[in-house]
């Protein structure tokens, strides 16, 4: 199939115009972090650093930050085990409701936030009678981090061999030994990718946050939230959200860099780089 | 010369296997021993974790839909009754609220499914493998950036004065304002990624050499394209649309940030959950998005699109 000239240069400018679509609003946003119209009206007046400065002195905004980095590190942590635990036995076994569990693990993120949100909120509150808290918001966060964790792990997995594996323990090391020595090395940067990705993807998760979280806690989408409605907290609200947006892209674009295999959603393995 | 060889002849034992070995640990031996012991090891865990949390909440929902809430103390009470889900399915204002919905979903889907389609097969299969590479990057740093900020981005677009004012203006056009279409633009933008990228996938799996046999067999490009990439391509589009019509499916926050008055079935579940204190109608609720998307997996299993989620 031979495309002309023409065809392609229409493609080209359509991808280009998407592009446009998807970067102008994120741009815009960071634009009027230093716009210094309190409405925001386009074109911009002027430019001030006095909302950075307010975002800065917030006591608000800086508990939200801690909170946040807190559900995202610990949600992190227990994903990297579970995700990896799981990618190993689905890859390395085949077992009876193999494919039941590998459905179940995308499932958090595939269905809509607002049901895994919803039944996770009545299970706490109504069914075991938990008070919400950070907790409760770290367990929802874990459950759909897992996947990202198990999608790089088991990408990873699939391209070594399990030769190396059998190797050692033919040598006589012990199956945690291998694991040390020879396994983890290997899955290491797919390891860092999975929990980047996880990371961002906890940070800045604000809909099941909405219904796990306890009365009194805030994170930083939580704060984004509250204050949205507020026009004298707008400018604020604009500069924590150019703090959400480097905060999720700088380790995805880091993820990228780390892993050969892929970073995508579910399991769309999208071919990250060649070299 | 070449006899003496350095390298050990492929099935001699190495040198070194008269090394001592270390003594292996008594529960690393009975886990070398039995796969099953390594297997319940690995799965346990992260399927208890699994069901645990995730199934079991899922179950409770659905039973909790069931029960109702007692008027007085305001606390939920566990008498079955179908009053809620009767409610839901039958009130006009419930089924007005749900189709709603489900257009939303369907426009979404619709939209992101022309903007990806040209860009998918641009970045597959017209740039150069250093520009793909550059491209998908792109794609993806917006995907994981935060969903609540990109609503917000719209509303900051979309406002009196914004941006598509601005740019509207001279060509006659005006902002929709806050709305039903600014819902459908903003969940458009938001899920877009999603669409892009198993579509990306799809097209990057097929082969160049088929279409340059379906070219040399006289095929024009566009013969090519429906009748060889496809067919080969609809299980990475249909996972892109289970992506973007279950993820609007369920949405209440861009409805509640660009949307004005307009409701959607996240806003209901979202009002009983909190203010109204009615879980068990909130549980009604979020069962009818479960069920469309439950069906709509139950259709679109037979195309292998579940593989390429």
């Amino acid at each position: 199939m031979r495309l002309s000239r023409s065809a392609k240069v229409i493609l080209g400018v359509v991808t280009a115009l998407v592009f446009l679509f998807i970067y102008v609003p994120l741009l815009l946003v960071v634009v009027n972090s230093f716009n210094a119209d309190r409405t925001f009206g386009w074109p911009p007046q002027g430019f001030t650093l006095e909302w950075w400065g307010r975002a800065l002195d917030s006591t608000g905004v800086r508990e939200a930050v801690v909170s946040s980095l807190w559900v995202a590190a610990v949600s992190t942590v227990i994903s990297l085990v579970l995700g990896t635990l799981l990618a190993l036995a689905l890859l390395r076994y085949k077992f009876f409701g193999r494919d039941v569990i590998s459905l179940l693990v995308i499932l958090p993120i595939a269905l809509p936030g607002i049901v895994t949100g919803i039944a996770l909120n009545n299970m706490f509150t109504t069914i075991l009678g938990v008070s919400l808290s950070m907790w409760t918001v770290v367990i929802a966060h874990a459950t759909f981090c897992m996947v990202t964790v198990f999608n790089n792990v088991i990408a990873r997995l699939r391209r070594m061999h399990a030769g190396l594996e059998e190797a050692s323990a033919d040598l006589g090391a012990g199956v945690f030994t291998t694991f040390r020595l020879v396994t983890f090395p290997q899955l290491r940067s797919a390891l860092l990718a999975g929990g980047l990705l996880a990371f961002a993807l906890s940070f800045d998760e604000i809909i099941v946050t909405t219904f796990t979280i306890g009365a009194g806690d805030t994170t930083l989408p939580i704060w984004i939230l509250q204050n949205l409605f507020r026009p004298n907290q707008a400018p604020v609200v604009n500069v924590v959200a150019v703090v959400l947006i480097v905060v999720s892209i700088v380790p995805i674009w880091l993820a990228q860099r780390l892993s050969q295999d892929s970073v995508g959603i579910g399991g769309t393995r999208v071919k990250a780089a060649e070299g | 010369m070449a006899l003496q060889t350095q390298h050990p002849v492929p099935g001699t034992p190495p040198a070194a296997a008269a090394v001592p070995r270390p003594k292996a640990h008594k529960f690393s031996a009975l886990l070398h021993r039995s796969p099953n012991l390594r297997l319940a090891g690995l799965v346990t865990a992260p399927a208890g974790w699994l069901v645990l949390v995730y199934i079991a909440a899922l179950a409770a929902l659905l039973i909790t839909a069931f029960w109702t809430v007692d008027t007085f103390t305001g606390k939920v009470s566990t008498e079955w009754t179908t009053e809620n889900v009767v409610t839901v399915l039958t009130d006009p204002v419930y089924q007005r609220i749900t189709l709603r919905t489900l257009w939303i979903a369907i426009a979404v889907t619709l939209i992101d499914l022309v903007l990806a389609l040209p860009m998918a097969f641009f970045i597959a299969k017209v740039s150069s493998p250093r520009w793909q590479k550059l491209l998908v990057v792109a794609v993806l740093m917006p995907l994981w950036a935060s969903y609540l900020v990109k609503a917000y981005a719209w509303r900051n677009v979309l406002a009196d004065g914004g941006l598509l004012e601005w740019l509207g203006t001279p060509i006659g056009l005006e902002s929709p304002g806050y709305g039903e279409t600014a819902v459908i633009l903003t969940l458009a933008y938001i899920w877009l990624p999603f669409m892009i990228l198993p579509i990306y996938a799809g097209f990057d799996r097929v082969p160049d050499s088929l279409l340059e046999a379906s070219g040399d067999l006289g095929a024009k490009p566009l013969t090519t394209m429906r009748l060889v990439m496809f067919p080969l391509l609809v299980p990475s589009i249909i996972a892109g649309t289970i992506f973007t019509f279950s993820l609007s499916l369920g949405d209440y926050i861009t409805a509640q940030i660009v949307g004005g008055t307009t409701q959607m079935l996240g806003t209901v579940v979202y009002a009983n959950v909190g203010a109204a204190n009615n879980l068990p109608f909130a549980a009604a609720v979020s069962l009818v998005p479960i069920a469309i998307i439950t069906l709509y997996l139950f259709i679109v299993r037979r195309s292998g699109a579940l593989n390429s989620l």
